[in-house]
């Protein structure tokens, strides 16, 4: 079982303030972590092999200090880590991002399953692994939140996936790419073992020239599609707030199924 | 020189942070509360290795350095004091003293297990009527054959209802327990299995509520002759050289304490208005933040010379000493500054800040109380005390022999 799983330096903490001056994200003084779903993602992979034994690779693409990451990845156990780094990777969108991961990927080959968190807590967009996923033509199932039966001898594998409107099972063929939400599992904690064998790692750097089949009019700021016209916090919520008051919780209860039924709410 | 933490360092530190945040931090309040210890901890403490941490490979540890073990100290007393704790007596005051004194065969019997969690150890010194006197103790053991028999009452043990095994000091010299002569003092392993031995827990402390504390009693207890840690009459030096290891998770920990103190009055300041601007444009409350930062940069620095000093194998009393004493003094006097910060709510257990001021008071006064300190720092100064080598040295940290596998 060979499991490759993509993450993503992000920075740590859910309020990313943005430069009003050139629409970037502030990462000056903001820790970096793995995106948090990505680390269900690393989890996922460890568990496949654990299982069925093989190799988990991880692989990110971003600036150098992603290393990072993909160190932390190791120390949670994942055997082998790629990093994409290039000048002419900056400023990738999702596609251009999506596109250039599925030609390392490329190169990884052969695998079974390619996991990625559901989406970036900095961007939120969701879009890189279902993007993966087409460049390289195969399978994707979203949103996977257990991984229900999986057999790399047939090449068949079962998931169910969180839905707004409920769960679905589906079934499909390997080799497919799964997009992980935070109930398929509980990432475990980097060892000392493991942090060992990360810090003496000499991680492999990927550049554009280590991605030959790669179009360069695909790479980076000029294969994105995406023009980033600007970006601004949405202005704030008004509202009005109306306390309820009354002397038990069922009669509080009542008061407040009778409003939302008068404001159509329900 | 060189003052940054190294990639390993900052993973484990990373690491440690991310435990204490997702396992003890969600529960932490209603433990305080309700004076629970949550031996659940324990195991899960166990699986990430942190119960052996800088005990070599080979005596079942994770094979880390004492920086790591301090980052560790830090970032666990940064949520609760109890839960350091348990590093300072399982890890600094009994493994580390086994692996410094212990016999090959005690290693393998008693530092083995303890290092991969599947035992837990505490350290006995104190007794109802002997603290900062420890030659003030009453515990006696007198040799019977092929055994000792102890008898005697430990008092202010940390793990007491927990740990499976108890590192003791009993005197087994009458003649010199009568002259305070602590060359007759010795140093034991005992196990909770051993009869005549009795534990129970304190209620009612200041602060590391979520902590157990207790005492050990012990009536006839037939200690085999094998399990006397170092040699007869060492047991003084024995108990001194732990506390070097014991003191400096302490002063590890006020530290995490005082950064614990920080971030709150950084934060609170930040958010709460008055005088129609926040807190934290005031300058006396900026004073005491100014104080906080002062005080946490000092704690540390001294805490990672004293670890440098024990990476290298070089002896660190003073040095450990005077990192526990500025740390822990420290510690307080942040915390009743970071409960000054959040005014009366800092005055409620809605905020974490009165729980930091409780728990920082113990520091204070136990591994060797403030003015015990004090005395030790002037000492050395005035040249009334100096280091004389010891029978048995911690070696210096040595990663490949700290890895080795068995």
């Amino acid at each position: 079982m060979h499991a490759i799983v993509c993450i993503k330096q992000v920075p740590d903490t859910t309020e990313v303030r943005i430069n009003p001056e050139t629409n970037t994200l502030i990462r000056e003084g903001v820790a970096s972590i793995i995106n948090p779903f990505d680390t269900y993602a690393i989890e996922e992979g460890l568990r496949l092999k654990e299982r069925f034994g093989g190799k988990v690779t991880v692989l990110t693409m971003g600036p150098p200090q992603a290393r990072e990451a993909l160190k932390e990845a190791v120390a949670m156990g994942a055997d082998e880590a790629i990093l994409l780094t290039d000048k002419a990777f900056a400023g990738s969108d999702t596609w251009a991002t999506a596109y250039t991961l599925s030609r390392a990927i490329r190169r990884l080959a052969p695998f079974d399953i390619i996991l990625c968190g559901k989406q970036a807590i900095d961007g939120d967009t969701g879009q890189v692994g279902p993007g993966i996923a087409r460049q390289l033509q195969i399978p994707q199932l979203t949103y996977v939140s257990r991984i229900l039966e999986i057999d790399p001898e047939s090449a068949h594998i079962r998931v169910e996936r969180l839905l707004e409107e409920g769960r679905e099972i589906v079934d499909c063929s390997l080799p497919v790419l799964l997009t992980v939400v935070k109930d398929i599992n509980q990432p475990r904690y980097p060892t000392f073992m493991g942090i060992r064998r990360a810090t003496r790692m000499e991680i492999p750097v990927w550049d554009c020239q280590a991605l030959p089949e790669a179009n360069p009019e695909y790479l980076g700021l000029r294969g994105s599609p995406t023009q980033v016209v600007r970006i601004f916090h949405p202005p704030a919520r008004s509202g009005q707030a109306t306390l309820l008051t009354g002397d038990t919780p069922a009669l509080l209860a009542a008061q407040l199924a009778d409003r939302l039924l008068a404001d159509k709410v329900i | 020189m060189d003052f940054a933490l190294s990639e390993e360092h900052q993973m484990v530190q990373r690491m440690v942070r991310d435990f204490a945040a997702r396992e003890i931090a969600p529960n932490i309040k209603d433990h305080d509360r309700h004076q629970t210890f949550d031996r659940s901890i324990l195991p899960r403490m166990a699986a990430q290795g942190l119960l052996g941490i800088c005990l070599p490979v080979r005596y079942g540890g994770a094979g880390m350095d004492f920086i790591s073990l301090g980052l560790a100290c830090e970032e666990l007393e940064y949520v609760d004091t109890a839960y350091r704790v348990i590093l300072s007596v399982h890890v600094g005051l009994n493994g580390l003293t086994l692996l410094q004194w212990g016999t090959e065969e005690q290693k393998q019997r008693y530092l083995v297990p303890q290092s991969l969690g599947e035992k837990i150890a505490t350290y006995g010194l104190t007794e109802p009527s002997a603290g900062s006197d420890a030659v003030g103790i009453q515990s006696t053991a007198r040799r019977e054959g092929d055994h000792w028999v102890l008898n005697g009452e430990k008092m202010w043990i940390s793990l007491a209802d927990v740990a499976d095994n108890f590192l003791v000091f009993a005197w087994t010299d009458q003649e010199k327990k009568r002259a305070r002569d602590h060359t007759g003092m010795s140093a034991f392993i005992i196990e909770r299995s051993f009869p005549g031995v009795q534990t129970g827990t304190i209620h009612g402390k200041l602060g590391v509520r979520a902590g157990n504390t207790g005492w050990i009693s012990m009536k006839d207890v037939p200690v085999p002759a094998e399990n006397m840690l170092g040699r007869e009459g060492e047991g003084f030096y024995i108990a001194m050289s732990a506390l070097d290891n014991g003191r400096y998770t302490v002063a590890w920990g006020a530290t995490g304490l005082i950064r614990a103190c920080l971030d709150a009055s950084v934060r609170y300041a930040r958010e709460r208005q008055a005088f129609g601007v926040e807190i934290g444009r005031h300058e006396l409350v900026q004073q005491m933040i100014a104080n906080m930062q002062l005080k946490y940069d000092t704690a540390r620095l001294l805490c990672l010379r004293a670890g440098w000093l024990k990476n290298q194998g070089v002896r660190n009393t003073r040095e450990t000493s005077l990192a526990k004493w500025h740390a822990t003094v420290s510690s307080f006097e942040c915390a009743a500054d970071a409960v000054e910060v959040h005014g009366a709510y800092g005055y409620s257990d809605e905020y974490d800040v009165e729980r930091f001021l409780r728990n920082s008071k113990g520091a204070v006064i136990y591994e060797g109380s403030r003015e015990i300190q004090q005395l030790i720092q002037a000492q050395y100064a005035l040249g009334y005390r100096k280091d004389r080598p010891l029978r048995c040295e911690m070696p210096a940290y040595d990663p490949v022999v700290w890895q080795q596998e068995a």
